[in-house]
């Protein structure tokens, strides 16, 4: 058992971590060398000063039109979202793993907030299940890979909350909380959760051709 | 748990259209794969791979869609939707799809997408699907399967460099002939032919000296009355209209946008002023000038909307008396989300009406025609499709009716193709209009 938690919180953190940023520097370098060899008029349209004006108006909640019309995804949406970048970085436990090897350390949340996040991030994946079998335009346009990624997604927190209030076999399950994260970090480079990287040049560029050639706005 | 992408529609197989029928049956599994990678290797890149591997399904785009909602709601027609069931598979199979898939993909991308891309404000990622229903058109154009009608005004383009077989002398005469029914009028009016160093090419579209002449007689009497220095050619490239843009076929649409600059630079003309047409606008402005690697077009491109917005502030036309009718205001694609005109329409409108009534909603967010992206020139078999595909309009056009409008404004000739056949059919009685038309009742004319 120590073994396996040595191998799982020890070389197994460094290779998911590696994977992530090495494989998220990878997609973002291939793309900027592919764009530059077949869409090479994309670095003329993109402008920082629009596409950053979109990008603000979408990663805004209520800032566009699209979130003012869908106010319960809109609020689900975004604390997923925040939630899931936020509470891993300023979690207590993971600070305090931070400390022991490195020694380094930062401002956390409390145990207690992140205990409801916890939830809050469950209830909003059972949401996005429930949006994905329930409205028939989400229905249509799902796969098996879309519920494999919400299961990748969701894993981390589940088994994290089981762990944090030792139910039963928590020690093991505190193993598959590391194994859980360390797959959806390695994952996000290598599946559509790419989004989270790509989002700011979709997005940008779009608010680009419509901020600096059609003069309109994009939200 | 998952959808199969392609469920054989009735759809395609009712309608009966001998550039896909013929298309399709010359095509082979074998041709198919080939003409597809070829394609998407040498003309696809960094945008088509982001995009489908961004989008994470959500479906938010669903709504942005007015075939979506006009089919009360149904998935196939959502923006993902129509990617889903030609792009995503033709990437998931590499290419090994069979003749009767190409036949769907055509249906979808030409006659069930308008390009409007009112979607892209819709997506949290702004992927811009218009781009991806264009990649499917472009492989379907490699194949040669395009709707018969479009096909036939692209080899238009291509014979003739205009859009309707306008010949040179038909299309001169016809300036001579709107010059002197105009001249009943104002009799000191001319519309000056080939005249060097105009400050503007005025150029219109096909349909106008084809079976809109009034259009430009009224447009010679505002620039006359306006006393504005224009010209309009005598030889091909005074057409601005582009359907090879909308059928993929982009070695053609280079050859148009080309031949009409140039005919601007021939006239040493200051800029170009197009009439009240959108797809032409986004040919020249936006996509035809990017074929001929121009990042901005070559020359200043004027849209008539804020053309007129020019001559109304600087006090170029005169207004006589008001229009009296309460009128509402139809927001282009091509020109408000491709060019932001709407805050200029409005004061255009607002200077030539006594009452201006909103539609909801406007602006950029507008709902689209259905007749626009080429969708009204695959032909009358699509006609239906079209007017079904756009009940939402006539709900918003009804909505607005109730609030007191009488007349529908809309600066642009696909707008009015469809919102025609959408009044006509749902009942709708209300009037329809150019801006031109109504400057032309109200403005203080020279004798």
């Amino acid at each position: 058992m120590h073994d396996i938690y040595n191998f799982v919180s020890g070389p197994l953190v460094w290779v998911s971590f590696v994977i992530f940023f090495g494989g998220s520097l990878y997609r973002l370098i291939s793309m900027a060398v592919l764009a530059r060899k077949k869409d090479v008029f994309v670095y003329e349209y993109m402008s920082l000063k629009f596409g950053l004006r979109s990008i603000l108006h979408w990663i805004i909640p209520f800032g566009t039109v699209k979130w003012r019309k869908n106010p319960l995804f809109t609020i689900v949406t975004f604390t997923f979202h925040v939630c899931i970048i936020f509470i891993p970085i300023f979690l207590s436990a993971h600070i305090i793993l931070w400390k022991e090897s490195w020694d380094i350390s930062w401002w956390y949340i409390s145990d207690t907030t992140v205990d409801i996040l916890a939830v809050v991030v469950i209830a909003s994946c059972i949401f996005f299940l429930v949006r994905r079998i329930v409205l028939p335009e989400v229905k249509y346009l799902t796969s098996v890979s879309d519920y494999v990624i919400l299961a990748i997604v969701a894993a981390p927190f589940i088994t994290g909350f089981w762990t944090y209030h030792q139910w039963a076999g928590f020690r093991v399950m505190g193993i598959i909380h590391i194994i859980a994260g360390e797959i959806m970090l390695a994952s996000i480079p290598f599946t559509r959760l790419i989004h989270m990287i790509f989002f700011p040049f979709t997005r940008g560029y779009m608010g680009s051709e419509f901020g600096a050639i059609r003069h309109a706005k994009d939200w | 748990m998952a959808e199969p992408a392609i469920k054989r529609s009735d759809e395609s197989s009712k309608i009966v259209d001998e550039g896909i029928d013929k298309g399709i049956a010359r095509l082979t599994p074998e041709k198919i794969e080939q003409v597809i990678n070829k394609v998407l290797a040498a003309e696809t890149g960094a945008r088509l791979k982001t995009y489908v591997e961004t989008c994470v399904h959500c479906g938010l785009c669903s709504e942005a869609c007015h075939y979506y909602l006009s089919h009360d709601n149904d998935p196939k027609f959502s923006p993902a939707g129509k990617v889903k069931q030609t792009i995503w598979e033709i990437l998931k199979r590499k290419g090994k799809v069979d003749p009767e898939f190409i036949r769907d993909a055509s249906r979808i991308a030409s006659t069930e997408c308008n390009l409007c891309r009112r979607c892209a404000m819709y997506c949290p990622f702004g992927i811009d699907i218009a781009y991806l229903m264009s990649v499917v058109r472009r492989l379907c154009h490699m194949l040669g399967v395009t709707q018969l009608y479009i096909q036939d005004t692209a080899h238009s383009h291509s014979a003739t460099l205009n859009q309707m077989w306008v010949k040179e002398d038909e299309w001169i005469d016809t300036l001579f002939w709107q010059e002197e029914e105009a001249q009943d009028e104002i009799s000191s009016l001319r519309i000056p032919i080939e005249k060097e160093g105009s400050e503007i090419f005025y150029s219109v579209i096909a349909p106008e000296p084809k079976f809109r002449a009034q259009l430009i007689y009224q447009a010679a009497v505002i620039m006359n009355a306006a006393g504005v220095d224009f010209t309009m050619p005598a030889t091909p490239g005074w057409d601005n209209s582009d359907q090879c843009m909308f059928t993929g076929d982009y070695e053609m649409m280079g050859r148009l946008k080309k031949v009409h600059f140039e005919t601007a630079m021939r006239l040493k003309v200051k800029r170009i002023v197009m009439g009240e047409c959108g797809h032409a606008f986004r040919s020249v402005y936006d996509v035809g000038n990017r074929w001929l690697a121009w990042k901005m077009p070559p020359i200043p491109v004027t849209h008539a909307v804020e053309f007129y917005y020019e001559l109304l502030k600087q006090g170029k036309i005169k207004i006589a008396k008001k229009y009296d009718k309460p009128v509402t205001f139809q927001d282009p694609c091509n020109i408000i989300r491709g060019k932001g005109l709407h805050e200029k329409a409005r004061y255009v409108v607002d200077a030539l009406c006594e009452e201006f009534i909103e539609m909801h909603p406007n602006r950029e967010h507008n709902y689209c025609c259905c007749a626009g992206g080429g969708v009204i020139n695959t032909g009358p078999q699509y006609k239906m499709k079209r007017i079904k595909g756009n009940r939402i309009k006539a709900e918003q056009l009804f909505a607005t009716k109730t609030r007191g409008a009488k007349v529908i404004i809309a600066p642009c000739h696909n707008c009015h193709g469809g919102i025609e056949d959408i009044l006509h059919h749902y009942g709708l009685d209300m009037e329809l209009h150019f801006l031109g038309d109504i400057i032309y009742k109200v403005m203080e004319k020279p004798v």
